[in-house]
């Protein structure tokens, strides 16, 4: 489905320039569900910008289902961390969910409907036309989540979407993506720096050095499906993982003090 | 912020590129910073593009005058062409008579700022520090605010005549207004934690005015003083069109009267000068005053 | 003193402060006897004869369609323009140095030019003159609104894929909607008076016009009735301008509530 494919960004030019990734490569399965961690200022950010086309990366490639990405290919959604800044304040919920599909090829009660059922997946009906700053921090990415949805995409890129959202709606979110994962059988990307919910939600997690970025590790997950808050997070298998990342990330937060030889190889597990 | 303006006629920034928050809003400097974006070429050329562009544009439409008035697009005798027009202002320069007038414009719209500053700054701190005073006032206010100077010309020209004091009169009443609700603004709009800690610390009220609350206003007052100024010369200049006081206005009426069109032009071009000149001197005084302040900081990267 | 007997107080103020100043008027004038300041009686009667209704048709309709057409053009034009100079540095490197020098120039000092230029001084110079000078305040907020559009925003838009004139009429119009607004205002005050400056100049029709007319004949009643009624023009418009702005806007006040910023 998706090739990250020795993906590196450099900003600025000359004596200024700052590498912002140096090599990325790793892959995503049809349907996939796959987090990316790693220290603060790794890039989380710019890697998942590449993917989606929004920046022109400096090397490397990135292939969705075998086509090069140029530019926000279709099949394609991004759901930002700021999700009061990406909805439109002056217009209903609903209408905040039909703008991506405006300029698509559809009739107008095709529009309506896929609009109604995005909204309804993720629990907001009686919200529909509201104003997003009327809803709570939560609901507004919801409404977020909905509108990628409604755009049907094949693959939704999240950036870090419930840094901003207190811990106990956190975890109702976690749950609405994992069902909209099911549901709809998207693959997802998800960038988070919270480790806990990278092992909670993914199939595999991709751990990233500090900048400039490479693949640190690539970890399976081997927990069990359907994911809950309470039991999942009760079994040995998740606080094993859950520590074995604290410590890939605490070792990249380490200062510099012996780490300016070459890196070793990404490790495989 | 509660009181009587609050929602109905609260003063903006004319908007002119400000980069002072009028109330209300959010400071236009303050931007949420961007992401980097990638840029093809280097940092160098762009600046030096910067530095062209507004050079060429200006090159290229005195080019685009010359052109029309030449070609008779618009007749010559209507539009002098920018050579003719740049000369006649050349040959004026070198007459006494020109430089009193610009001097004469210049002293209007000073006078008429002054005075519009002693007694727009005072009142708007009492209005603005007593909240009863600024109830108590508020309709005569808004209802005198709104009223466009130039319709006490007749009245002056009547009363006091064409004489300076006229001009005065016309160019402070104009400039009165915009600063004494931007410095009731300002004072109001003082962070309340700031005056507390001053009142906490036994720092007596004139003091508190003094050392606190003047600078937190200062830059709504900067803004005041620049709409202000802009103001003062426009009426200074009108008073001079409209009642012939003596100064550019009053040269460009006995021109137009005498169908000396190219003179017309050059006085029309000598007087944007002016006004650009004064706008430049009230920001770079607005810049020295203010260059503490967050606004004037470039966004840090 | 209690909350109660404070606000009593200031809103017997409020009211008393301006019936006091009005009494001043009358009683100084009745007391000076001064031809140029006619009693506040005298005034309202002249107001009366002069706009409800005898003059309302000849003078007050042209004066009002001059600044309603040199409005709607100036912010037409500012908005038409000011969205692809927000979108683009190096349109706006470009245009500039003219928006600041005609910005800078006092813009009486374009009345004689206008009439000579246009040879006109009817309907077409004076809505000419207004829609020109109207024309910045909108332009230049036009600029500022669209340059401070969340770059999130913009962003969220990409990612969509959404083509630009989409952009452009879903997204980038409402989002300076505000500022554009703010500007509107600005110039809605500027176009009343240009317009009295116009028609002062040379007109011959008008509220601008009745004014220099009566200053001509020495007659203080029209010109009084003169001044009272483009106070009230100003005021009235800026109130009408407010009711706009409140239907408009309402969204962006529930916004900023409860938004942190």
């Amino acid at each position: 489905m998706l090739e990250i494919n020795h993906l590196s960004k450099t900003y600025g030019t000359g004596a200024m320039a700052t590498e912002a990734i140096r090599d990325v490569s790793f892959a995503l399965g049809d349907k996939e569900f796959v987090c990316v961690v790693g220290p603060s200022g790794c890039g989380k950010t710019t890697l998942l910008k590449c993917v989606a086309g929004l920046l022109r990366p400096s090397g490397g490639e990135v292939l969705l289902r075998g086509r090069s990405v140029t530019s926000p290919p279709p099949e394609l959604a991004l759901v930002f961390q700021e999700y009061s800044r990406s909805l439109m304040p002056w217009t209903s919920v609903r209408n905040n969910v039909l703008l991506p599909l405006r300029h698509k090829k559809l009739s107008r009660r095709d529009r309506r409907a896929l609009v109604e059922e995005a909204i309804g997946a993720v629990g907001l009906d009686r919200f529909i036309d509201h104003y997003p700053w009327q809803l709570s921090g939560g609901m507004q990415q919801r409404v977020a989540i909905a509108r990628a949805l409604a755009y049907q995409p094949s693959i939704l890129l999240m950036d870090e979407p419930f840094a901003s959202v207190d811990a106990q709606t956190r975890g109702d979110l976690e749950d609405l993506v994992l069902q909209v994962r099911d549901d709809f059988g998207i693959t997802i990307l998800f960038v988070t720096h919270d480790i806990d919910e990278s092992v909670y939600l993914s199939d595999r997690i991709i751990v990233l050095t500090h900048a400039p970025t490479e693949v640190k590790a690539i970890l399976p997950v081997g927990l069990p499906r359907p994911r809950d808050q309470i039991e999942t997070k009760e079994l040995p298998e998740f606080s094993h993982l859950r520590a074995h990342v604290y410590r890939l990330i605490k070792r990249e937060q380490e200062p510099e003090a012996a780490v300016e030889a070459p890196r070793p190889a990404a490790a495989k597990a | 912020m509660s009181g009587p303006y609050t929602g109905s006629d609260e003063p903006r920034t004319i908007g002119y590129t400000s980069r002072m928050a009028a109330p209300g809003q959010a400071a236009p400097g303050v931007r949420p910073l961007p992401a980097p974006a990638a840029r093809a070429s280097p940092q160098r050329t762009t600046r030096l593009g910067e530095l062209l562009l507004p050079l060429v544009s200006i090159a290229l439409s005195l080019v685009l005058w010359e052109v029309v008035s030449r070609t008779e697009l618009v007749s010559q005798n209507d539009l002098p062409a920018m050579s003719t027009t740049f000369q006649e202002l050349w040959a004026l320069m070198q007459t006494e008579e020109f430089w009193k007038n610009v001097g004469y414009t210049v002293r209007g719209w000073a006078l008429g700022l002054a005075l519009a500053t002693l007694l727009a700054v005072p009142i708007g701190i009492v209005l603005g520090t007593s909240d009863f005073a600024a109830r108590a006032f508020r309709v005569p206010i808004e209802f005198l605010r709104p009223i466009p100077s130039a319709v006490l010309i007749p009245l002056l020209f009547l009363t006091l005549g064409t004489t300076l004091r006229s001009e005065i009169f016309l160019a402070t009443f104009g400039a009165f207004w915009p600063l004494l609700v931007q410095t009731m603004y300002g004072v109001r709009d003082v962070d309340p934690l700031a005056t507390e800690t001053g009142r906490s610390f036994g720092v007596r009220p004139l003091e508190r005015l003094w050392r606190i609350t003047l600078p937190s206003a200062l830059p709504y007052i900067a803004t005041g003083l620049r709409i202000s100024s802009t103001v003062s010369l426009i009426l200074a200049f009108t008073a001079e069109l409209f009642m012939g006081t003596p100064g550019l206005g009053q040269a460009m009426n006995f021109a137009q009267s005498y169908g000396l069109n190219e003179q017309l032009y050059a006085l029309a071009v000598a007087t944007g000068f002016v006004g650009l000149a004064v706008h430049f001197a009230m920001t770079a005084l607005e810049r020295r005053a203010l260059h503490w302040h967050p606004s004037q900081r470039a966004a840090t990267p | 003193m209690s909350r109660r007997a404070y606000t009593g107080l200031a809103v017997a103020a409020e009211v008393a402060v301006p019936i006091a100043i009005l009494a001043a008027w009358q009683l100084w004038t009745v007391q000076a006897d001064n031809q140029h300041f006619p009693r506040l009686s005298t005034i309202l009667a002249e107001f009366q004869d002069l706009w409800l209704f005898a003059q309302f048709r000849e003078h007050v309709v042209p004066s009002l369609l001059r600044i309603g057409a040199g409005f709607g053009i100036a912010v037409l034009a500012g908005v038409a323009l000011g969205v692809p100079l927000g979108l683009s540095r190096r349109a706006r490197a470009l245009a500039m140095p003219h928006i600041e020098y005609w910005r800078a120039m006092p813009p009486p000092a374009l009345l004689p030019i206008s009439i000579v230029l246009l040879h006109d001084i009817g309907d077409r110079q004076k809505i000419a003159f207004i829609a020109f000078f109207c024309l910045f305040p909108v332009l230049l907020n036009t600029i500022d609104g669209v340059r401070a559009i969340d770059p999130t925003l913009i962003d969220t838009a990409r990612s969509y894929d959404i083509p630009r004139h989409e952009r452009i009429r879903r997204l980038v119009l409402p989002a300076a909607l505000p500022q554009i607004v703010a500007g509107m205002r600005t110039s809605l005050s500027l176009a009343v008076i240009m317009m009295v400056l116009a028609e002062y100049f040379s007109s011959t029709s008008g509220v601008g016009y009745v004014l220099l007319i009566s200053k001509n004949t020495f007659e203080m009643g029209p010109m009084w009735a003169a001044i009272l009624l483009i106070g009230l023009l100003g005021y009235g418009l800026n109130l009408l301008f407010l009711l706009f702005e409140r239907r408009v806007l309402a969204w962006h006040r529930g916004w900023r509530a409860a938004t942190p910023q």
